[in-house]
């Protein structure tokens, strides 16, 4: 409950020191300074790209191959919560509502039926 | 009313240089608070955070779930303070990821922050390196926003920017404090709850719904599907390596399907990255 792993507390510093940098990036230097031009265009992509990789193994993979992805849980979940984020995406809070949806699908799917 | 700090005493001790150098800190603090701007920063951003809580409660519960124990999900929360960073970095944590793996996610994900950073540049570039370091670690995306809607210059006189000053830090002190207390009931609520439930799923769920708010592009559409695919069929490769990849190959994608020669507003697009 309490123990402090080593490794975990490295990750924790060195993400500490990403908020830093990434959120500071350009206050750092005092000289007037930009990114080169294909890297200020690849900025567009890369945080949506980092999201999606993160997120569409834990979705989609079961144990590192595809599964039955119709009868899973997860699949249901994150279908209900993106397709409610697009219907309602000029309503407010409209994040923590998507979220509350597809919880509300995942949960009965995971603890009901054991999918 | 500014109340006046005693005359300099002169040589101090060093113990009295510490008290002298808290007594101005505190007062610097005093004078942001008693800005009148302080609390409308604080009050816009006080409307917002009630959506911004459910999301900090998720982010405590994934923390604790994906098998971090308290101490370290706590220190997390307080240190790294990106909740989109943290959701992130916690899956590859618990797959035993190496550590430049987990950082290059973190550093990806908050890449938004290198763009923010770029246009908050000349409203910051008044105060001193460290100074500005530790306003850009506490401004958020939300009091980003709300600070450059309402300023949308950059302050010119002194009058000018103690009033950014004060609203930027109502907003964030009142960011810091919602976040965080709703981040620690997440860690303890989350704690007593069981695992059966794979109640972690509300981070990937919150997570996907942050990648849902920034497909404002086709491009950034294409961008999202194919680090998805990549990260999926690349699954087999060590260390989650496939984050790194899949990044790696939707971005190339991405910019190698821009329509060119480039538009001349490509710029204003990269602002609102």
């Amino acid at each position: 409950m309490h123990e402090l792993d080593g490794w975990t507390l490295l990750a924790i510093l060195g993400m500490t020191a990403i908020s830093v940098i990434t959120r500071g990036f350009f206050f750092i230097s005092e000289r007037e300074w930009t990114l080169p031009e294909w890297a200020q265009r690849g900025l567009q992509y890369a945080p949506i790209a980092a999201l999606t990789a993160v997120i569409a193994p834990d979705i989609l993979l079961t144990e590192g191959v595809v599964g039955a992805v119709l009868r899973d849980a997860r699949t249901w979940g994150a279908l209900a919560a993106a397709g409610f984020y697009f219907w309602r995406r000029r309503g407010s809070y409209v994040m923590p509502a998507a979220i509350a949806v597809g919880m509300a699908v995942f949960l009965p799917l995971r603890v009901g039926l054991g999918w | 009313m500014i109340m006046p700090l005693p005359p300099d005493p002169g040589e101090l001790p060093a113990r009295g240089r510490l008290g002298a150098w808290l007594a101005r800190r505190v007062d610097t603090w005093a004078r942001t608070a008693r800005h009148p701007l302080f609390w409308v920063g604080a009050r816009e951003m006080a409307g917002v955070s009630i959506g911004l809580t459910a999301w900090a409660f998720m982010t405590g519960v994934a923390m604790v779930k994906s098998g971090m124990s308290i101490t370290e999900s706590v220190l997390m929360s307080l240190l790294v303070f990106a909740g989109s960073a943290q959701l992130a970095a916690i899956p590859l944590i618990a797959a035993d990821a190496p550590l430049w793996v987990v950082l290059a996610a973190a550093f990806c994900v908050n890449l938004r922050f290198v763009v923010f950073s770029l246009h908050l540049r000349p409203y910051f570039m008044h105060l001193p390196r460290f100074k500005r370091l530790y306003l850009g670690y506490f401004t958020g995306d939300v009091t980003y926003v709300l600070f450059t809607r309402r300023f949308p210059r950059p302050p010119e006189t002194e009058g000018q920017r103690r009033a950014q000053g004060s609203y930027l830090w109502g907003g964030n002190v009142t960011n810091w404090v919602f976040w965080q207390s709703l981040s620690m009931l997440g860690i303890f609520l989350g704690a007593a709850l069981p695992s059966r439930w794979g109640l972690e799923f509300a981070g990937t769920l919150a997570l996907l719904a942050v990648a849902c708010s920034m497909v404002t592009t086709r491009l950034r559409a294409l961008s999202a599907i194919t680090a998805a695919a990549a990260a999926v069929v690349l699954f087999g490769l060590p260390y989650r390596l496939n984050i790194v990849a899949a990044i790696a190959v939707a971005v190339a994608i991405s910019l190698y399907a821009e329509p060119r020669p480039p538009a001349a507003g490509d710029d204003a697009g990269a602002r609102d990255a």
